[in-house]
């Protein structure tokens, strides 16, 4: 049973619950980072970290958390996690965290972190939500990254730098979509996805 | 004990910010040493870019082994003895005790203080001054613009101009770090025939059929502050108050 039920908890974030696709959490950073598949995966591997250890930490001691502080404290939590990652990420990293610049720091308030350490962690134990923060952080990754792809490879012809569709101007064929490089662009293929995938799960569409 | 009472309360405050901020401060001292030689080969990199011999994916502490750092003084224009990569440039403008208090109408650059002494950096080739890359910045319109300018040998040829670090509007004063902009200042010249400061910048285009063209760069449509910034530190630092006797010093004998 409760075997089962670890299953859920990480697998269904990435279909049936996704924090983007069905919450619609987590848009702005969303729009932001994935004009380039380097920065996609460099923030996706970011918020695996933040909200796993989040979810970990705000489990961990959810029995002696005072219900009239608990927000600040699970804010005070989630903000040092993501201070050490942009700390490790200025010192791994540098021109990665240049380009994400002040998007790490926006994980603090990303929708997706605070929300599963208050809605799950908050109830459950330590082993099962830190499952629930890596399937969340993996629901967010995989938009992301389909996103990214579809940015990159349809907006500058490439794929993590390299050359796929060689563009024009390096004496290729291919005339890059510039509005797919510019956020906006990520609004419409999110929606399509959205689309998508709800019809396929026809159980995800909102009455009226 | 319930959860809510006061002393509970503050305890688990305590305890969190505790254990928070140990965690924060060890990243952030174990980490620093890491950063710092990020930020010092990215300064390298820069200088590289400005003079124009950076290559993507080059070895930037190789290719950096050809610059030669130089201490100078800005008030006699000599360079002067000391090593240049422990002298900190930001923190002596800011001593009130060796610093240089500019006067208003000498401030052009708006940057109020400057160190006595500023680090330049010196390509050769055969013993011959091919390339001078001196940092400057000052205001633009919301912030301090760092960057360097690269000259040739002749101490008045612009070979290149790169932002490294500013906080100007994005898309509007931010395309000071455009390539497309940053690549008009090559061949500029910044100096008349009888060495007298000329370089501008100018709003609608530069004509190439009038004359003074070579003096002459396209400022940024929708940023006519921080252009005026531009211009304002180019002819601050190329001026008396800055670069100008190690200049006049270059061109009279070479360096």
């Amino acid at each position: 049973m409760s075997q089962m039920r670890a299953k859920d908890v990480l697998l269904k974030p990435i279909f049936d619950n996704n924090p983007i696709m069905l919450q619609v959490l987590g848009i702005c950073s969303a729009l932001a980072v994935t004009s380039k598949l380097e920065t996609v995966i460099a923030m996706s591997a970011a918020m695996l970290f933040v909200t796993t250890f989040s979810n970990i930490g705000v489990s961990s001691i959810r029995n002696y958390i005072p219900s009239s502080i608990r927000i600040i404290v699970q804010m005070a939590i989630i903000a040092s996690l993501v201070i050490v990652v942009d700390q490790v990420l200025k010192a791994y990293a540098f021109s990665i965290s240049k380009q994400l610049s002040v998007f790490v720091g926006l994980i603090i308030t990303n929708c997706i972190v605070m929300g599963r350490a208050e809605a799950f962690a908050m109830s459950n134990p330590v082993g099962l939500s830190a499952l629930d923060g890596i399937g969340n952080a993996l629901g967010y990754s995989l938009l992301l990254v389909v996103v990214g792809t579809i940015r990159e490879l349809f907006g500058s012809g490439k794929l993590l730098g390299y050359n796929i569709l060689t563009p024009i101007t390096e004496g290729g064929w291919y005339q890059g979509n510039g509005l797919l490089l510019l956020p906006p662009s990520a609004f419409f293929i999110i929606g399509f996805l959205i689309w998508g995938l709800r019809t396929w799960k026809k159980d995800q569409v909102e009455q009226d | 004990m319930s959860n809510d009472s006061i002393k509970k309360t503050l305890g688990v405050a305590f305890a969190v910010c505790i254990v928070c901020s140990v965690m924060v401060s060890a990243a952030a001292v174990a980490l620093r040493p890491l950063q710092e030689a990020n930020k010092a080969r990215e300064t390298k990199k820069n200088i590289l870019q400005a003079a124009g011999i950076y290559e993507p994916g080059m070895n930037i502490e190789e290719g950096f082994k050809v610059v030669e750092p130089r201490l100078v003084d800005l008030a006699t224009g000599n360079f002067v003895e000391g090593d240049p990569v422990a002298y900190d440039t930001k923190k002596e403008s800011k001593d009130p005790k060796k610093a240089i208090h500019l006067d208003a109408d000498q401030d052009i650059a708006k940057i109020r203080q400057i160190a006595p002494k500023q680090v330049v950096y010196l390509l050769k080739k055969d013993g011959q001054l091919q390339t001078l890359i001196l940092p400057v910045y000052g205001k633009g319109l919301w912030s301090t613009m760092y960057a360097f300018v690269a000259l040739s040998g002749d101490a008045n040829t612009v070979k290149g101009l790169s932002f490294y670090e500013h906080g100007e509007t994005p898309g509007l004063g931010g395309e000071v770090d455009n390539p497309l902009w940053k690549a008009q200042w090559p061949g500029k010249k910044l100096f008349d025939k009888q060495g007298h400061l000329k370089i501008q910048l100018v709003k609608g285009g530069v004509d190439p059929s009038k004359p003074g063209v070579q003096h002459k760069v396209d400022g940024l449509s929708g940023a006519t502050l921080t252009a005026r910034g531009v211009e304002d530190l180019i002819r601050f630092w190329m001026g008396k108050e800055g670069y100008g006797p190690l200049l006049e010093q270059i061109r009279k004998q070479g360096a």
